[in-house]
């Protein structure tokens, strides 16, 4: 009895989804070498103290990182609507597995995308230090966790239908509110309030820590917790109420 | 195989499930041995299903108890020792037959050799085929593998040869027969006499959610094997052909009559017998659905619900 095997092969048709694969590296990696290439010289971009390139690549892992995760979960409305997860329901697999399995593959492609995204940085002259690129890698992968469940919670309460619109437009929602695309210092400070509330918007904090070495403050410790845990619980409903028909 | 487990494969009892205004299963009680072959047989909408999904632990029942090897549905599930082929189900996409087989094998702590599972249920030639991209027939072998490759105690089967042709029927039921000989339970639903005639030890007829008959194959067989025995025979009062040996109702419209038979050799005898005006004579088997109603006088009964 093994659920690594069952995490391997769920690895597997991951990479095997080749237009899946694509859209999902492809779309922020383009999105950086057209935005940040024109704008390779800008060194302190708005009045952050960091450059674009630097700025537009942490925009766009934040965003590519937070689609991939969102969307490994997502993929339980395909098997829910065929009948996948009530034949898994006959086996020994542990609901735990099942959803850790899902988890995972976000992770792993969110990897991917943060990688490709770092290395076109580095293409375009982003520069840090090891230690920065550690712990702002970190902290994006911590800031992932709520969407990670986000995702779960959606694979269990919309259909395959409703999934393609509904995982796009929370997606760059989430990005532009998050500041993902552009900083919102320019807006009116309910606008910056408000997105100080998201974990998206963390998760594109995560460069300023990298760069300034300033820790995440508590707020941001306390946004992704609070995200998480209301997020769990309507994925847990979500879940119970797909399986107690 | 436990063989010294003594436990039923399953016990239901009082079992009840409504869904919303519908009432799906209305107090089943059921109870199968381990090593019986069982077939639930009955039309649409007569329970089958539900009365299944509550052996699976797949839906709660609103009342009743029910237990799978001297457990619960969940942890006789969780031990690996149920296999199920359920009646809708695709398979995902992304992952080819071999690797999925082997995928769901390792799930289980004691499953069957791949391979020969491959073999035995006729699909090493679809190994390197896209599950998703099979056809009917193709994808509900795949099912029946992955039903199999556990080695399971309790094999269900819920309408399991729906989208298969004549000849796939025939090897399914086939390689079904050489499982049973190897002491497992199986427990299908089927709404064919002919099938749960074939292969079950023991039919459990449902109708309107309840358990209407529950015996040997052949004995149930003859109850539900009624025939209609037509013919043109005017002037002849009803009441003389419900009399005949092996009628048991007789109806008329117009010169037209209808005999309902236990026995329908008997009563064309007796008919050609006594009346040989009689013409335009034809013999057709009940439908399953109309003799669970003439059996159980159901009949009256739905027209009083509705």
């Amino acid at each position: 009895m093994s659920q690594a095997t069952y995490v391997g092969y769920e690895m597997l048709r991951t990479v095997r989804n080749r237009r899946f694969l694509l859209f999902s590296l492809g779309f922020p990696l383009v999105m950086f070498l057209l935005v940040a290439g024109s704008n390779r010289d800008v060194s302190d971009f708005a009045g952050t103290g960091i450059s674009f390139p630097l700025y537009y690549m942490v925009g766009m892992v934040s965003w590519g990182s937070m689609a991939a995760v969102v969307a490994g979960g997502s993929r339980i409305a395909a098997e829910r609507q065929v009948g996948w997860t009530r034949q898994l329901r006959l086996t020994p697999l542990p609901a735990r597995t099942y959803l850790g399995g899902k988890v995972a593959t976000g992770y792993a492609l969110a990897l991917l995308s943060i990688l490709v995204l770092y290395s076109a940085g580095m293409a375009y002259g982003v520069r840090l230090p090891a230690g920065s690129w550690v712990r702002m890698t970190l902290l994006i992968l911590v800031g992932l966790v709520p969407f990670a469940v986000l995702g779960i919670w959606l694979g269990h309460a919309l259909s395959v239908d409703a999934m393609g619109p509904a995982l796009g437009g929370l997606t760059a929602i989430l990005a532009l509110l998050g500041g993902a695309w552009g900083p919102l210092t320019g807006s009116s400070g309910w606008l910056h309030d408000l997105s100080e509330l998201l974990p998206s918007y963390w998760l594109t904090q995560a460069a300023h820590t990298a760069f300034t070495g300033d820790a995440w403050p508590l707020k941001a410790w306390l946004v992704v917790a609070v995200w998480t845990v209301v997020l769990a619980r309507l994925a847990w409903g979500a879940y119970r109420r797909d399986n107690q028909r | 195989m436990t063989t010294q487990d003594t436990a039923p494969a399953f016990s239901v009892r009082g079992l009840c499930k409504s869904y919303g205004e519908t009432v799906a299963v209305d107090g089943v009680d059921l109870t199968v041995a381990q090593g019986e072959v069982v077939a639930l047989l009955g039309p649409n909408g007569a329970g089958k299903s539900t009365t299944i999904d509550a052996v699976l632990g797949l839906s709660a029942p609103d009342a009743g108890e029910v237990q799978v090897l001297g457990t619960s549905p969940a942890a006789a599930v969780a031990q690996g020792r149920v296999g199920a082929m359920l009646q809708t189900g695709g398979l995902i996409d992304h992952i080819k037959v071999g690797e999925l087989v082997r995928m769901m094998a390792s799930l289980y702590p004691h499953p069957l050799d791949v391979d020969d599972v491959l073999d035995r249920v006729g699909i090493r030639d679809l190994v390197d085929r896209r599950a998703s991209a099979l056809s009917g027939g193709q994808t509900q072998r795949v099912r029946f593998a992955l039903a199999l490759v556990s080695d399971p105690d309790l094999l269900v089967l819920d309408e399991p040869t729906v989208a298969l042709d004549v000849e796939a029927r025939h090897e399914f039921w086939s390689v079904m027969r050489g499982l049973a000989a190897q002491g497992r339970t199986v427990l299908f639903a089927t709404h064919y006499l002919e099938e749960a005639d074939a292969f079950a030890d023991r039919i459990v007829l449902m109708a309107y959610g309840r358990i209407v008959a529950d015996g040997p194959a052949t004995e149930i067989k003859a109850v539900v094997g009624l025939r209609h025995v037509r013919a043109t025979l005017p002037d002849v009062p009803l009441d003389a052909l419900s009399a005949l040996p092996g009628v048991a109702l007789a109806h008329r419209t117009g010169e037209a009559i209808a005999l309902e038979c236990s026995s329908s050799d008997d009563a064309l005898r007796a008919l050609l017998a006594a009346y040989p005006a009689a013409r335009d004579i034809e013999v057709t088997g009940a439908g399953l659905e109309q003799a669970f109603r003439m059996l159980t006088g159901l009949d009256s009964r739905q027209e009083a619900r509705a």
